[in-house]
């Protein structure tokens, strides 16, 4: 195994201290070290060289340069699956760390009960992902769902939400931010440790609730903010059931929910069109990595680090 | 490796399984300022705001108890006629009973309990407790696999599990978890670990355990609240889970329940809604129960951590 060879060769070289556990590692490590190789790091480099490819699986791979690449620039429906995509993360995201903040604030300050609504809210998060509730997302926001029915008792006039294509991306919106209750525990955890003594010098000198917020809480909370809007972005980024199920997996109505994800499936897993299909998924790792490398960047004006 | 679903999760479960030092103050400022109109109102609001994001679910579950020309004319939560009938269509209406792809994704998720609990244990060990040539960097490359998207290797990762013969068959899904690329377990198990005091292993060792037995008979027992905090994520993340299940599995008697789930809702949504529903409350189920039951392990999970 190429895993425990290069262990090997590492451990040939080892200093002293590294002596007595190097045998131990190599066997504790074993399983991982396969799996890295074999699952993660070797598929990578091959994803990366079939990125130059055109390949459909049945022939051999025919190495086309940048041909994967170029095509991107003319490509429209990806084009417009970056479009929807982008303005999925970027309007989802914010919403969904805000309500989590408010919401954690509001049950933070001694609410009775605390672990009852911190379930509750925290529910939607761990079957969000799922068929079922993608499945219930489309009847409720279908014509005569049950969106529209309440809509009716004031009086409005409801429509397909889901084939609309004006509107379809925001069921979708609308349930990413649904499942704000993940970060939500995250920060009801941050805000254990933000010390009562800061909140009652702050009262003591007449600062308002919502003073106190700005002040003390959210500089003090500001690098779980930072971790949790990191994390969700490069979560949003890889969005894929919800999208597919609403749609049928089309990524209709013409093309409004084609999230990247469901882009990159439809041309890898639906045309065979794997080198192209290669060439998506480093488009998106970019992506995310630039979205990441500009939020760290960003992070040295906002984020406030206590020590 | 991560998938598709499971960022959001991943970061709280880090919370409630991560070593917690949380000092709250005094509950005495959080009651300043107590006044029972303002408690009432707050409650009223949490209530309210609860029922809002259940209520979607809340309908789902009383449709699938009603008759089916009844679901869309009725938006109350409320049942007045109560029918099973649903429940009894919609468990028959597929090639198998509907049985038949839970105990299907019931494998697929125990292998992967399994193959989660064994290997990132043993990984999070070495990283936690030995010593051994480039372990900084080991462990650096580890934390990159946590937030790597599944895309950039599913491809390859297709080709090379097709060439063995083994898209349609849980392989695929299992043999990663075998391999430990659910890095993020170990990264919370490193974690744990770090949190017991080493002393312990150094008693075993002066009595002459090898490392064998230090994980074994030492380690393994204290870490058990890690262990059952990745149980219980990896039960709810690989149940809930759909990309690589949809990529792999493509024979309807091999189908998981997500898999089942989509393809009777595109089949024949249009006619039946009840027993879709009946279905999709069957398959949440599990995910119902077992968050249950794990809540208050995970609550144990985090007072036992106590302090790093």
């Amino acid at each position: 195994m190429s895993a425990i060879n290069e262990l090997r060769h590492l451990k040939g070289g080892s200093g002293q201290t590294t002596k007595r556990d190097g045998k131990a590692a190599l066997v504790f490590l074993a399983p991982w070290f396969i799996g890295l190789f074999a699952i993660t790091a070797g598929p990578m480099l091959a994803s990366l060289y079939l990125s130059f490819t055109k390949y459909n699986l049945l022939q051999p791979p025919v190495f086309t340069g940048l041909d994967n690449f170029t095509r991107m620039f003319t490509d429209e429906r990806l084009h417009k699956s970056l479009g929807v995509t982008f303005t999925y993360v970027l309007v989802s995201v914010p919403l969904q760390l805000a309500l989590a903040l408010a919401l954690a604030v509001l049950l933070d300050r001694g609410v009775r009960g605390l672990s009852f609504y911190r379930s509750i809210y925290y529910l939607p998060s761990l079957i969000g992902g799922s068929v079922a509730i993608a499945v219930l997302w489309r009847t409720v926001f279908g014509t005569d769902g049950l969106f529209n029915v309440v809509l009716g008792w004031f009086g409005i006039e409801g429509k397909g939400w889901i084939s609309d294509p004006d509107t379809a991306l925001w069921t979708l919106i609308l349930l990413n931010v649904w499942t704000f209750g993940a970060p939500m525990v995250i920060f009801l955890a941050g805000l254990r440790q933000v010390p009562g003594s800061y909140y009652e010098a702050a009262s003591v000198d007449g600062a308002s609730k919502w003073r106190q917020f700005w002040s003390i809480t959210v500089p003090l909370l500001s690098p779980i903010i930072f971790f949790n809007l990191v994390l969700q972005i490069i979560h949003s980024f890889q969005s894929f059931t919800q999208a597919f199920v609403v749609s049928g997996g089309t990524g209709g109505p013409a093309d409004s929910t084609l999230v990247f994800s469901l882009y990159l499936y439809q041309r890898g897993f639906g045309a065979f069109d794997m080198g192209y299909a290669a060439s998506l998924a480093w488009l998106l790792v970019i992506i995310i990595g630039a979205f990441t490398a500009i939020n760290f960047w960003a992070s040295k004006y906002w984020v406030f680090y206590d020590d | 490796m991560t998938d598709l679903l499971r960022r959001d999760d991943t970061a709280t479960s880090a919370i409630l399984a991560a070593p917690t030092g949380a000092t709250r103050a005094p509950a005495g400022r959080r009651r300043r300022g107590f006044s029972p109109l303002r408690s009432v109102i707050k409650h009223t609001v949490l209530i309210a705001g609860a029922l809002l994001m259940l209520y979607p679910v809340l309908w789902m579950v009383a449709s699938s108890l009603r008759p089916n020309d009844k679901i869309f004319a009725d938006p109350s939560i409320i049942l007045r006629d109560f029918e099973i009938a649903n429940y009894v269509n919609g468990w028959n209406a597929f090639a198998e009973p509907f049985g038949h792809y839970l105990i299907n994704s019931a494998l697929v998720v125990l292998g992967c309990i399994l193959g989660n609990l064994v290997a990132c244990s043993m990984a999070a060990y070495a990283f936690a407790r030995l010593e051994f040539r480039g372990k900084k960097w080991w462990f650096a490359i580890m934390l990159v696999t946590i937030m790597l998207p599944i895309h950039v290797i599913i491809v390859p990762q297709y080709i090379m599990f097709a060439q063995l013969g083994w898209v349609n068959t849980y392989l695929p899904l299992i043999l990663p978890k075998v391999l430990a690329t659910d890095a993020f377990f170990i990264f919370l198990m490193v974690q744990f670990i770090r949190g017991i005091p080493r002393e312990l292993d150094e008693a075993a060792r002066i009595d002459g355990a090898g490392h064998g037995r230090t994980f074994l008979q030492i380690i393994l027992p204290l870490m058990v609240p890690a262990l059952g905090t990745t149980t219980i994520f990896t039960f709810i993340w690989v149940w809930n889970d759909f990309f690589s299940q949809l990529i792999y599995l493509t024979k309807p008697e091999k189908y998981t329940t997500p898999l089942a789930l989509r393809a009777f809702v595109d089949q024949q949504a249009a006619t039946d809604w009840g027993a879709v529903f009946a279905m999709s409350v069957v398959s949440l189920l599990p995910v119902f129960i077992v968050f249950l039951l794990g809540q208050r392990f995970l609550i144990q999970g985090i007072a036992t951590t106590g302090g790093k």
